[in-house]
């Protein structure tokens, strides 16, 4: 395995690999109703250098950007390998799902393509033909059918690009994170120390590709650490979350990486009788990562799984971000996570984290990984004592290089990430308590109400420029829900049920999130800032107050 | 129990916890998933909800988008388990 103490001797992920193996099981892909496929180390390389060839045949060369937009999960992984194989550069994207609208979704990732000079895509053979007149790029749909040549050896050094993760962006282009070979390595040595990793484990996952959680902790480290990995599609397991439940207790999984909302989800929505026979013994870490952690969602998931053996020990907390590979933080694995409790009058007041008997509940996030600094910084630039509130700056061997193509934005502030996350700093540990910018995180998904309010704004009916978007947090789900606050135009003759059913289908079709709540408002509702802008968290306090009070 | 009974509890608590508008005109063969694109939750919300409401367990390969659609798709389902 990788480790701290034995990195050294590694370059890229090419030699770092443990998937030189033969039977050893790489991945076991579970499916509602059907087998379990199982992938050993030696058919999953055989697979990525399949792709690797067909990408070559195409003429992909190193350092070449690669996008991976495949219906086929198993596709993904292996196309993502061989793309890595080959030098090329990787970067997994949301695929096309019955919600989305394949035409807009054709035009945004041909505005990518444009954009980030990539030079092939990835994708199930169906969708070629939604593509094919609108990219400039070749579209890959199998791997070669050719036997098993070997791959051209490409000339890379730890310092090249390995993989973009593309985080959230406005306007449509998202930002890509380019992460080096040397940087991925750092981050799966540091965190695997951090996570106490052992050959014993046996991971599961239900999380998303494009996402760094995802990717990361439910891909790359098991198969970079020769760890068996138990894979489900996120659309599955939304829908039949017990399954995850199900995998865990069939494979003995010890880790599994959640965003705050599905530990509601499971509490809420796993029926008794689909529960009552498994047992969560075998679990190390249920680590809670990639939104606002919520105590409550704990107690929830807790209550519920007690009678499958769950237990508080079982529960861990990450802090992490695409930027910085993935983790930043983690808590220690064994013990529930510190729960500070503080006065929320003196946060919002004077930005002090004070201590209190009754207050708000704030989950640690633990402290940082290995070569990993942290410190709080306030507006005027000032490094903060402790309890201090204030912007979180990451310092760290596994950071990006830079964003794809995006020379215009400096991640770095003296070789510090400026995060925009706000938090503070107590006995070492890091706790999180908002973000710097306007940023709904529903469902672990990062969406910017700018992006949707964009949306909102070409439906008929709705008043140009008059809408505002927001989130609210939700107890029940333990995530933020989406809020759509608009005007409708001023004439007598519009249908009200089709405009939102129009606000709904477009939202749904244009991004990755649903909107939850749809409320039209009478002219002049709309709270604006007196440079003429529509002021959002007035907006929302306002309709917290008229339409929501339970919230 | 009646049909008409259940496909009125079925449409309030669609309505209700998963529209969260519930004076909207719901028509029974409208896609609750394909049209009103709520969320990815509905499934296994509805799964929980028919079991708790009406004591039909609906297995996980039957708690799909094509099955579970419209208010039609969901009553039809729950009333072949209670026959």
């Amino acid at each position: 395995m990788l480790t701290i103490q034995n990195r050294h001797h590694f370059q890229t992920l090419h030699n770092a690999i443990t998937l030189n193996g033969g039977d050893e099981i790489a991945v076991i892909f579970i499916e509602t109703g059907k087998s379990p496929i199982t992938i050993t180390r030696a058919h999953f390389i055989h697979k990525a250098r399949k792709y690797g060839i067909a990408l070559q045949k195409q003429g992909i060369q190193a350092t070449d950007l690669v996008f991976i937009a495949h219906q086929n999960i198993l596709d993904s992984i292996y196309a993502f390998w061989g793309a890595i194989l080959i030098g090329a550069i990787p970067s997994m994207f949301p695929t096309l799902t019955d919600k989305l609208d394949p035409e807009i979704y054709s035009r945004s990732l041909a505005k990518l393509v444009d954009f980030s000079d990539a030079k092939a895509i990835v994708t199930a053979d169906s969708y070629t033909s939604y593509l094919q007149d609108i990219v400039s790029c070749p579209i890959i749909s199998i791997e070669t059918s050719e036997k098993d040549t070997e791959v051209v050896s490409p000339t890379i050094t730890a310092q090249s690009i390995a993989f973009l993760q593309h985080s959230s962006g406005t306007t449509g282009l998202q930002k890509g994170v380019a992460l080096s070979h040397e940087a991925v390595l750092n981050q799966l040595a540091s965190y695997s120390d951090a996570i106490a990793l052992s050959p014993d484990d046996v991971i599961v996952s239900w999380l998303p590709l494009y996402h760094d959680m995802g990717l990361i902790a439910g891909f790359l480290l098991p198969i970079v650490q020769g760890i068996p990995l138990i894979l489900m599609s996120p659309f599955d397991w939304i829908a039949h979350p017990a399954m995850l439940l199900e995998a865990i207790h069939y494979y003995s999984a010890t880790l599994c990486w959640l965003p705050n909302f599905a530990y509601n989800h499971m509490a809420r929505r796993i029926r008794q009788r689909d529960s009552d026979s498994l047992s969560l013994g075998s679990v190390r870490a249920f680590i809670n990562c990639s939104e606002p952690v919520r105590h409550d969602s704990h107690q929830k998931f807790l209550e519920r799984f007690a009678e499958c053996g769950l237990t508080e020990s079982q529960f861990a907390v990450s802090y992490a971000m695409a930027e910085n590979s993935f983790a930043v933080t983690q808590t220690y694995i064994g013990e529930y996570p510190t729960v500070d409790i503080i006065d929320s009058i003196q946060l919002q007041k004077n930005n002090i984290a004070k201590s209190t008997k009754s207050g708000m509940k704030v989950v640690s996030c633990g402290t940082a990984i290995q070569n990993t600094n942290l410190k709080i910084i306030n507006d005027d630039g000032e490094e903060l004592a402790e309890r201090e509130v204030g912007e979180i700056y990451v310092q760290s061997d596994c950071m990006l290089r830079e964003y794809h193509h995006r020379p215009d934005l400096k991640p770095f502030s003296e070789g510090w990430y400026q995060t925009g996350d706000m938090g503070y700093i107590a006995q070492g540990e890091i706790y999180i308590v908002g973000r710097k910018k306007d940023l709904i995180i529903t469902a672990g998904k990062n969406v910017y109400p700018q992006d949707i309010e964009a949306i909102v704004n070409t439906i008929d009916g709705v008043h140009d420029g008059r809408c505002v978007i927001f989130g609210i947090p939700n107890e029940r789900e333990g995530t933020e829900l989406i809020v759509v606050v608009a005007e409708l135009e001023p004439t007598d003759n519009i249908d009200e049920k089709l405009v939102k059913k129009a606000i709904r289908q477009a939202i749904a079709q244009q991004s990755t999130v649903s909107a939850s709540f749809i409320t039209f408002v009478q002219s002049k509702w709309l709270i604006k800032t007196s440079s003429g802008k529509i002021a959002r968290d007035a907006n929302r306090r306002k309709w917290i107050q008229e339409f929501h009070k339970s919230s | 129990m009646d049909e008409a009974i259940i496909r009125q509890k079925i449409r309030d608590y669609v309505l209700a916890e998963l529209l969260h508008e519930s004076d909207y005109d719901l028509a029974d063969d409208e896609g609750i998933i394909t049209e009103l694109y709520i969320d990815s939750f509905a499934l296994a919300e509805l799964g929980v909800f028919i079991e708790q409401e009406f004591d039909v367990y609906i297995p996980d390969p039957d708690l799909t988008v094509e099955k579970m659609d419209t208010l039609n798709l969901i009553v039809a389902r729950v009333m072949r388990d209670l026959d």
